[in-house]
């Protein structure tokens, strides 16, 4: 069965490594900080300007000056620090920040990926998004594998205009884990239940499909 | 140095049709709110503004695009206005989107007296057309220049007489690098102390970019995404 979008955090919260600060973008991304494993210490930076972000406050506990890049109102882990944007995106660009999630309409097969606009219909501009996919030594993107309409979102090139060139390194799916290196998905893990099949029929992009393909384990 | 007036409409003194405007903010936290409400009053038109984002609909800078005193928005993420996308698609308001981290640093550049810099952010993107392109250490880089605006008004929650600022929480974003850019500088602060009264130790942004600042008469503070959990 396909996952929902908790099981894609699941997912790429398995992708967590001890020690690491991690910026969440908004949507499915935001739902990984639940899912952090037993024992590990991972540090959430927010550009709005904010590392170690805890969870949503209390009701009545909200507080107008403390949210999260998608303006949620936040709280804050002991430990945690506030800072400029400039000083935001300087752990950003300068590396200090080792993994970033985001969601993306469109990923090709080289890494490329768009998720700010699509002409003469929605734009609402790029916010953190290009300065994270160009710095960011590890990008994974949260995504549904085909659009409303059915279409692969998973393609050879992307057809709306890009965020990123070469970026990606992972995408994570309601269908599948695809690994993107020398111009190719390569399929590392399916959905429990979901076939290899399925994964092929949903994906434009050129698929690299290895004889043995294990289902994820969450 | 005294910067304190005592009337906001001594603090926005001067600014005129067709200037550019930083105003700090990320989203509707940290926004200079009592600024915003004068200068609806004032009904300066043809402002260029320079912010992260454009309010929401009836609130921030959204106030200003309803009354079409914006004539060009500088802004990294605009998806909470519908107006603002309407006047965008219909050609009304003119938009320079710009990668969040390239303004920021933009905005530090243009006070910082940096006239312009290389960064990787939109390299191969519809951001880096027409940019100078420069490969360092294997890696592309497009040539973003410095900005700086006839006014700066920003939001903290206490200032001095001295126009030091310390700001709260994630209400920082924006506000100490536009603090840098503007010629003239403006604060409004929640909490208006004496000189002395707040520890030097602990200033974000020193005096020397404030030229002016007041006390704002109402905060309301309004939460875009209020999001909460139960109590167990």
């Amino acid at each position: 069965m396909a996952l929902d979008k908790i099981g894609i955090a699941k997912r790429i919260a398995q992708e967590l490594q001890d020690g690491w600060y991690v910026n969440l973008g908004i949507g499915i991304p935001t739902l990984v900080a639940n899912y952090v494993p037993e024992g590990m210490t991972v540090e959430f930076q927010s550009e709005n300007g904010v590392l170690g972000m805890g969870p949503f406050p209390f009701e009545g506990e909200e507080d107008a000056d403390l949210i999260n890049a998608g303006k949620q109102t936040i709280t804050v882990n002991p430990g945690a620090s506030f800072f400029d944007s400039a000083t935001s995106f300087a752990m950003i660009r300068g590396q200090h920040v080792q993994l970033t999630v985001l969601g993306a309409m469109e990923v090709s097969e080289h890494g490329d990926i768009a998720n700010w606009k699509i002409p003469g219909k929605m734009v609402k501009g790029m916010g953190g998004a290009m300065d994270l996919v160009a710095s960011a030594e590890n990008i994974i993107v949260a995504m549904m594998h085909s659009n409303k309409a059915g279409e692969s979102k998973i393609l050879p090139a992307c057809t709306l205009p890009l965020t990123g060139v070469g970026c990606v390194k992972k995408v994570v799916t309601e269908l599948a884990v695809l690994e993107i290196k020398n111009g190719a998905f390569h399929l590392i893990e399916r959905a429990p239940g979901v076939t290899v099949e399925e994964i092929i029929a949903k994906t434009a992009g050129k698929l690299v499909v290895p004889a043995f393909v294990p289902e994820m384990v969450l | 140095m005294n910067k304190v007036v005592d009337h906001i409409s001594d603090a926005l003194k001067g600014i005129e049709d067709g200037m550019t405007i930083m105003l700090g903010g990320f989203g509707l936290c940290g926004i200079p709110e009592n600024s915003i409400k004068e200068l609806v009053k004032m009904g300066t038109k043809n402002l260029t503004c320079i912010s992260n984002n454009a309010g929401v609909d009836d609130y921030g800078l959204g106030l200003l695009l309803q009354r079409k005193q914006i004539k060009k928005m500088i802004s990294s993420y605009v998806g909470e206005n519908e107006e603002f996308e309407r006047q965008m698609l219909s050609g009304e308001l003119e938009v320079d989107l710009i990668p969040q981290g390239s303004l920021a640093e933009r905005c530090r550049a243009g006070g910082a007296g940096i006239p312009a810099f290389f960064t990787p952010a939109g390299y191969g993107t519809e951001v880096a057309e027409g940019k100078e392109v420069r490969v360092f250490n294997g890696k592309p880089h497009i040539l973003e220049s410095a900005l700086t605006a006839d006014f700066a008004i920003v939001k903290a929650w206490k200032g001095d007489t001295e126009g030091n600022l310390v700001f709260k929480a994630t209400a920082m974003n924006f506000n100490p690098m536009m603090a840098m850019a503007g010629k003239i500088t403006v604060a409004e602060v929640e909490e208006l102390v004496p000189a002395g009264s707040l520890d030097p130790n602990f200033i974000h942004t020193p005096g020397i970019f404030v030229q002016r600042i007041f006390k704002g008469a109402v905060f309301e503070k309004r939460i875009e995404q209020r999001t909460v959990r139960k109590r167990a």
